[in-house]
């Protein structure tokens, strides 16, 4: 089943006016800083179907910023968000494309902060509920439907182990789980989906750990 | 975990709770978190959507369109001068939901039931209710996971997406959240809360989604307020004994039927409806500069 939180029903709180274009937007912005690391300099939007054809009236454009400078979906500084990064001196470019996506509401971002950059494809499919789709042009198959573990690492032998048991430890399932790296012996990307909801602390646990640079979760 | 309304109603009464009860403890052991943990971010949810009637309903709010704000004020000023025909709860609530929806436009904060464009039914219809059966803050909780538990039915079963169902998936879904539990509120069974649900999800049959601009405010806030008085409506029917002759899982399933049926330009593109009107059009050049006519 795809609903299966109360709370995906009663919720998210957030700020106006729609649960798609508006808190969907930010929590992909967000999770796109989130694995960026750090704020970027410089953000590319380039957004496709839906998105392209309302994201002004939806505040779209404003959500995806704000979630770039990690406003959560009912941050009050949400709607100043634009205004925000212009004074932070972080450049944001908007981009309408016709291309026809998979789903109406796909937003495609490209993060740069000095040399380091990033790409990452996301959708909005209801309700507040996000997917990744593409990170660095890797392929995510990432359902949605259970929550789901982004773990930025350096590839060590012993990092993955760790983590297993990490979340063995902690009673948390792992459903699926991908992995994918640049290079061998560079950074890695696991992405874990969980039957269970992976607390705060496990997340402190985790970037604890020598090898994991950043951890982000999608979805509670 | 049950799939259905008829499960839901099912279990609750096997183990003679209510449907809010059977709602928090399936979210207990989803996320294996306390009862009290539970309630408090239920708690915070309603506190929420307390503010956004507040701010709604004593405030001149108005979206960054100009498209709507401050009808809800005006309601609520009409209802001190005068008595209202439909009756004081019913217009009450209309109010109540269209204050949330005025917040929503504005870029306020509000809490999605089951989506931000349907925010308004659920939290209207209960602070208006609230006046008369005077529910102490845990009854309100409790209606929250009613509201939720019969939300998750449908959107398992059917859509709570205006792009994928139209209106009738969100505000319908939203009506019908709200009589259930609006039925529970006021001691009714959980059957009633079923029959309610179905009642009012059946007068939503077939609603589209047709924003004006795209934007989520005409006719968006005003569908909110007719979700409100249906829910009002169904919850008193099904107090009463009517009962639907059509099942609510039943319901449900129609209403998803008719979502798949109905043309893309009816969900969520401003392609047709109210938003292809010669008026629609021209708010729409007016606020964006440019028409969504091109595709």
């Amino acid at each position: 089943m795809k609903y299966r939180s109360v709370f995906d029903i009663i919720g998210p709180v957030m700020i106006g006016p729609s649960s798609s274009h508006t808190a969907g937007a930010a929590r992909i912005g967000r999770l796109a800083r989130l694995l960026f690391g750090k704020e970027p300099k410089r953000a590319d939007v380039h957004f496709y179907g839906s998105f392209a054809q309302t994201y002004r009236g939806h505040g779209t454009d404003v959500a995806i910023v704000g979630g770039l400078l990690d406003y959560d979906t009912y941050d009050e500084r949400l709607p100043k968000s634009k205004e925000i990064a212009k004074e932070k001196g972080v450049r944001i470019y908007f981009h309408e494309e016709d291309l026809v996506t998979e789903h109406p509401n796909t937003v495609q971002l490209k993060l740069q902060e000095q040399e380091e950059t990033m790409e990452i494809t996301g959708v909005s499919i209801g309700g507040g509920k996000i997917e990744i789709t593409e990170l660095n042009g890797f392929q995510l198959k990432l359902s949605g439907h259970y929550p789901a573990l982004f773990v930025v690492h350096h590839d060590r032998q012993g990092t993955i182990a760790h983590v297993a048991n990490t979340l063995a430890a902690q009673g948390v399932n792992i459903g699926q789980m991908e992995m994918s790296r640049k290079e061998k012996g560079q950074e890695a990307l696991m992405v874990i989906e969980t039957d269970e909801v992976v607390e705060d602390e496990v997340l402190n646990e985790l970037e604890a750990f020598d090898h994991i640079l950043q951890v982000a979760r999608i979805y509670e | 975990m049950f799939r259905n309304a008829a499960e839901l109603v099912e279990r609750a009464l096997a183990e003679n709770i209510s449907a809010a009860e059977v709602m928090i403890q399936q979210e207990m052991q989803l996320k294996n978190r306390s009862k009290a943990a539970v309630m408090q971010d239920m708690d915070e949810r309603l506190a929420v959507m307390e503010e956004a009637v507040r701010r709604g309903t004593s405030e001149e709010v108005t979206s960054v369109s100009g498209l709507t704000g401050g009808d809800a004020l005006k309601i609520q000023t009409y209802m001190k001068e005068h008595t209202p025909l439909s009756g004081a709860t019913l217009l009450d609530a209309v109010s109540k939901a269209m204050a949330t929806n005025e917040v929503n436009a504005a870029m306020g904060t509000i809490c999605a039931t089951p989506t931000a464009g349907s925010a308004g039914v659920v939290p209207g219809t209960l602070f208006a209710v609230k006046e008369q059966l005077q529910p102490s803050r845990e009854d309100m909780i409790h209606y929250l996971f009613t509201s939720g538990a019969f939300g998750m039915v449908v959107a398992n079963n059917a859509s709570i997406s205006g792009a994928a169902g139209g209106c009738q998936a969100e505000v319908g879904s939203a009506a019908g959240m709200a009589a259930a539990a609006t039925v529970e509120l006021a001691g009714g069974t959980p059957e009633q809360a079923a029959d309610a649900m179905a009642i009012a999800l059946k007068n939503m049959l077939g609603l589209v989604c047709d924003p004006v601009a795209g934007l989520v405010e005409v006719p968006c806030v005003k569908r909110n307020a007719a979700g409100a008085s249906i829910a009002m409506m169904a919850a008193d029917m099904a107090l009463a004994g009517v009962k639907s002759r059509i099942p609510c899982d039943e319901v449900i399933v129609a209403m998803y039927k008719i979502g798949e049926n109905m043309s893309d330009d009816l969900k969520e593109t401003a392609r047709g409806g109210l938003a292809a009107t010669p008026t629609g059009r021209a708010l729409e050049t007016e606020i964006f500069n440019i028409s969504l006519e091109r595709s």
